[in-house]
């Protein structure tokens, strides 16, 4: 508690995620800073950032059902939504890459040992930019929970990996998109890290019929806002 | 009302096949004669290695222009094909390693002059959100003196966290996540 506490008082502006330390998510517990964090001063050193993934773009790396010979196993799935700053404006040409486990709860990863089976169709990995409005989408399976060491009995509720750069440094971000309903929310300590029970739900993703495709697919709806730019001037950047 | 953002969480231990590719880590091509090569180590607060950490970098060119709309000086030149950013995952020994070129100075607040440095992102499982560091670099003593980040940091031993040592074929970042060696890192 003390470390969320010198975090806020330190400035930090995102305050809905989660702190560094969160004891029940073991991993915390040797991999959090102690120390507070030194405030950047805003700078081009971090008001630019990567214009990352331009004209590499695979054909089929936003449909990662179509990414080997048969169809993979389990519930095809759309999942699609815009990515806004904070201010509300899209974020446009912007790379968004994806990775999840398979239908059965399993990941390609060599260090994931849960005895579920692998699927020969399924990778779990995809990539795609934002278009002109900040919205994106991706065709998949939806990901199985799967068991994880943390503690007795501990499992993941089912989720997608999202990795986004937004316009500049500051705006970095890896999240992980939950799906509405799920038993498992309650007794996972990494979702439960984030404090609020709002900042919560902006993590679920929501079911959208309009978005599902009949005779096809389910349709998901995942909005995301990322830092905005802010109204502090750059004037002084040269 | 602004829409409020949506909150991180950790990239876990399962992201390589998604994000790591070994030519993301070179920035520039090996006959490059300005090349540098930095390499580190992730630790724990235990002080033992982290193999699942991905580590970022985002620069400015040798010139000390980053190559970004928001950098909008153009009597400073920019180089072809090199866009400022690479990513490496860790090895099995917790190391990292980055082909690039020494940034030149940067632009800072109030018409001040950053110090060349490079904006570094680490993200590992136990990590519910990014940390955020800098390197900067041993030969530039005067320019590292009068660093507004750097000189914002009081304690010396602490400061000196962000400063690359030079092994002669590399220079070496070490990551300390937690501890009594811990990294400097930042929030915005």
């Amino acid at each position: 508690m003390a470390q969320r506490i010198r975090e806020e008082a330190a400035g930090h502006r995102r305050g809905d995620d989660p702190p560094y330390l969160h004891p029940d998510y073991v991993a915390t517990r040797f991999r959090a800073p102690k120390k507070p964090l030194i405030i950047l001063p805003r700078t081009l050193s971090d008001l630019t950032g990567p214009a990352y993934g331009n004209g590499s773009i695979g054909e089929l790396d936003d449909d990662l059902t179509r990414q080997h010979s048969g169809d993979p196993l389990g519930e095809r799935i759309i999942v699609t939504g815009r990515v806004t700053d904070g201010d509300g404006r899209p974020v446009r040409n912007s790379l968004i890459e994806i990775w999840q486990a398979n239908a059965a709860g399993r990941y390609t990863h060599q260090n994931d040992q849960h005895p579920a089976p692998l699927d020969p169709n399924f990778s779990g990995a995809g990539r795609c930019l934002t278009d002109d409005e900040g919205r994106y989408r991706f065709v998949t399976v939806k990901p199985g929970a799967y068991p994880w060491k943390n503690h007795n009995n501990a499992w993941r509720p089912a989720h997608i990996h999202l990795s986004l750069f937004g316009e500049a440094f500051r705006s970095r971000l890896i999240t992980q998109m939950y799906f509405p309903g799920d038993p498992l929310f309650g007794q996972d300590p990494i979702f439960q890290s984030v404090r609020d029970e709002k900042a919560r739900q902006r993590m679920i993703s929501t079911f959208d019929l309009q978005t599902t495709e009949a005779e096809w697919a389910l349709g998901y709806r995942f909005d995301i806002v990322l830092e905005g730019k802010d109204a502090t001037p750059m004037e002084n950047h040269g | 009302m602004s829409p409020e953002p949506t909150p991180s969480q950790t990239i876990g231990p399962f992201f390589h096949d998604a994000l790591i590719d070994e030519h993301r880590s070179e920035l520039v091509s090996p006959d490059d004669p300005e090349a540098i090569r930095i390499v580190g180590t992730v630790y724990d607060g235990a002080g033992e290695v982290v193999p699942d950490a991905m580590v970022e970098i985002w620069q400015a060119n040798k010139a000390g222009r980053y190559n970004h709309p928001a950098d909008d000086r153009d009597e400073v030149p920019l180089d072809e094909g090199f866009s400022g950013f690479g990513r490496a995952g860790t090895d099995a020994n917790g190391g990292f390693s980055f082909l690039t070129v020494k940034p030149g100075a940067v632009p800072g607040q109030d018409g001040r002059v950053q110090a060349p440095h490079v904006m570094v992102s680490v993200f590992a499982r136990g990590l519910l959100k990014r940390l955020v560091s800098r390197i900067y670099f041993p030969d530039e003593e005067e320019a590292n003196a009068v660093d507004p980040v750097l000189s914002s940091i009081e304690d010396r031993a602490f400061r000196e966290t962000l400063i690359a040592c030079d092994e002669g074929d590399a220079l070496r970042f070490d990551i300390h996540l937690q501890g009594d060696g811990q990294t400097v890192f930042f929030g915005f």
